[in-house]
């Protein structure tokens, strides 16, 4: 069942430079229960897509649903009551200082009317849900950032809503906090069915945690599909670029040069595996099958929600001829094969 | 010695400070209540907030900056007339009144503004992601969140007040300011006028002390 749908949403903001195009003809259509993405570089217009969601921004042209509500057009009470069933936590988690943990979970349930016996009862399950016991009446001044974000968290999962929006949510966190921070999330959206959307400049959070992704540049959304498949086989420049990220580590093109003054004979190859073909061994047939030598620079494999992938890089070298047959061999094998350096 | 205190006129001082109190408490109350209604204004029709209207916003600001510009002493007399019409005589502590609370309210108004633009945009709009109406936002959002800001800048004013009430007492509005000019100036006792003066002291202390209790124990941040 489609959840949010998005069609041909245009946002254009006046400038002194003439008209600026922050979101340009976006359709996108995404499933109940579903974790995606939004990853591209400040000013990609990601920011702008998600505020139309729960209308903080309103489209310029198209139509924006969310949980049978139409958010582009809908005003006053109906707005408020939508957005009471479509969440969003920030990247600056957004409490209010002025109130305890408890107090500011409580804020959505005052606004949404629930009686003050309601309230506490919810606010406790809450509590519990988020991992916050023992820290209820700590104000945020005294909380850390990961306790913060679950507070805003637990707050916006306080009027059980359908859609949870994540505005950079894990930005400001440090990398370990922000593992803790996506596991809660995975773990409501398997609990709750809760539909998440989250928007990133990370690909670390999109491999981490979303179905499929949808990659923006310019306003647009240049490439979208299931996270594997684009980590597998990314199309635009950009995309490519996100995905080293995670998989290419900064010092692999050094170490690959260094290794190449080195041994200037034989091949520099990348290896890519998805899925079950990560188990097979590969590299021993290789070696009894063939009179080369094979050296491991550098290997990794992520996870993601819809399977693992994986990298290899290794250096090949012997007689003429031999190196071509080990290259086909491996692409016999359902392995990505690449060629990075020549000798 | 017994001549000394004699001089001091006790029973005038305690009904002086009586007046001066009475004064200050009275326009307190209402220069908070109507610079937190002006405050609000100023910031709510202010540019990219919840009831953007350039023209209110326009002449709110002008009306406040008038107000806030006149000379107390001067605005006093220039109320006579209005003061009359209200309070039906320009003598006594209530008819000092008027003239007090509209020389402070615009004043504390532009404290209320700052002290509102000082909140954190994305806490607004994340309680307007939640479904807050503007009610919600006002009372749950922005007071509470200002607090701290209202409560130093209400001291501030509430001093500024201790001191315009004395100049009101001047010219017939009674207080410590008229006791220290009728009884210690124009009698040459300059043992009324010093005790008027820490009689003042003490008032503007205690309010300073209350003050800063309050903003401290209102500051979670």
């Amino acid at each position: 069942m489609t959840m949010i749908s998005i069609k041909k949403v245009q946002k254009i903001y006046p400038s002194q430079k003439g008209q600026v195009k922050a979101v340009d003809n976006v359709n996108l259509e995404i499933n109940e229960g579903e974790i995606f993405g939004v990853i591209g570089y400040s000013g990609a217009g990601k920011s702008t897509l998600i505020r139309m969601l729960n209308g903080l921004e309103l489209p310029t042209e198209g139509t924006v649903v969310v949980a049978n509500n139409e958010v582009s057009k809908i005003k006053g009470s109906k707005l408020r009551k939508a957005r009471q069933e479509i969440s969003m936590i920030f990247q600056h988690f957004n409490l209010l200082w002025s109130r305890t943990v408890r107090q500011n979970i409580s804020f959505p349930l005052e606004i949404a009317g629930v009686s003050k016996r309601e309230r506490a009862k919810r606010v406790d399950e809450l509590i519990k849900l988020v991992g916050l016991e023992g820290r209820e009446d700590a104000y945020p001044s005294q909380l850390s950032g990961g306790q913060k974000q679950r507070v805003g968290i637990a707050r916006a999962l306080a009027n059980n809503p359908k859609v949870l929006l994540c505005d950079e949510a894990t930005s400001a966190l440090d990398p370990q906090t922000t593992d803790a921070i996506l596991d809660l999330l995975v773990d409501i959206n398997r609990r709750l069915g809760l539909t998440i959307v989250l928007i990133t400049h990370e690909m670390h959070v999109i491999r981490k945690i979303c179905h499929r992704v949808a990659v923006m540049e310019d306003g647009k959304v240049v490439e979208m599909g299931p996270v594997l498949d684009v980590f597998k086989n990314p199309q635009e420049e950009i995309t490519k670029r996100f995905v080293q990220q995670v998989t290419e580590p900064e010092e692999t093109k050094e170490t690959t040069r260094h290794l190449h003054e080195k041994y200037p004979e034989g091949k520099v190859v990348q290896l890519s595996f998805v899925g079950e073909t990560a188990d097979q061994p590969l590299i021993t047939e290789l070696i009894r099958k063939h009179e080369i030598t094979v050296n491991i620079l550098q290997g990794k494999i992520s996870y993601t929600q819809n399977g693992s992938y994986g990298t290899l890089f290794i250096h090949l070298d012997g007689p003429k001829g031999e190196v071509e047959k080990a290259i086909a061999f491996i692409n016999t094998h359902q392995v990505g094969v690449e060629v990075i350096a020549n000798g | 010695m017994d001549n000394f205190l004699e001089l001091i006129k006790w029973e005038k001082l305690i009904l002086a400070m009586k007046e001066t109190i009475y004064m200050t408490s009275i326009s307190v109350i209402a220069t908070f209540l109507i610079g937190l209604l002006l405050g609000l204004l100023l910031f709510l029709t202010a540019k990219g907030n919840m009831w953007e209207n350039k023209l209110v916003n326009s002449i709110i600001s002008v009306i406040v900056n008038v107000f806030r510009s006149i000379p107390f002493i001067i605005l006093i007399v220039l109320l006579i007339p209005f003061t009359k019409i209200l309070v039906g005589t320009m003598l006594g502590a209530n008819a000092a009144l008027p003239a007090l609370i509209i020389g402070a309210a615009p004043f504390y108004a532009r404290m209320v503004e700052i002290a509102l633009r000082e909140i954190d945009r994305g806490v607004i709009e994340a309680s307007q992601s939640m479904g807050a109406n503007n009610g919600h936002v006002i009372f749950k959002v922005l007071i509470p969140e200002s607090m701290p800001a209202l409560i130093s800048g209400i001291t501030v004013t509430a001093i500024s007040l201790v001191g315009f009430t004395a100049m009101a007492g001047v010219i017939g509005a009674g207080g410590l300011g008229h006791f220290a000019y009728l009884e210690g100036f124009q009698r040459n006792n300059s043992i009324v006028t010093a005790t008027a003066t820490v009689a003042i002291l003490i008032i503007v202390f205690i309010i300073q002390f209350i003050g800063d209790y309050f903003t401290k124990i209102t500051d979670k941040r």
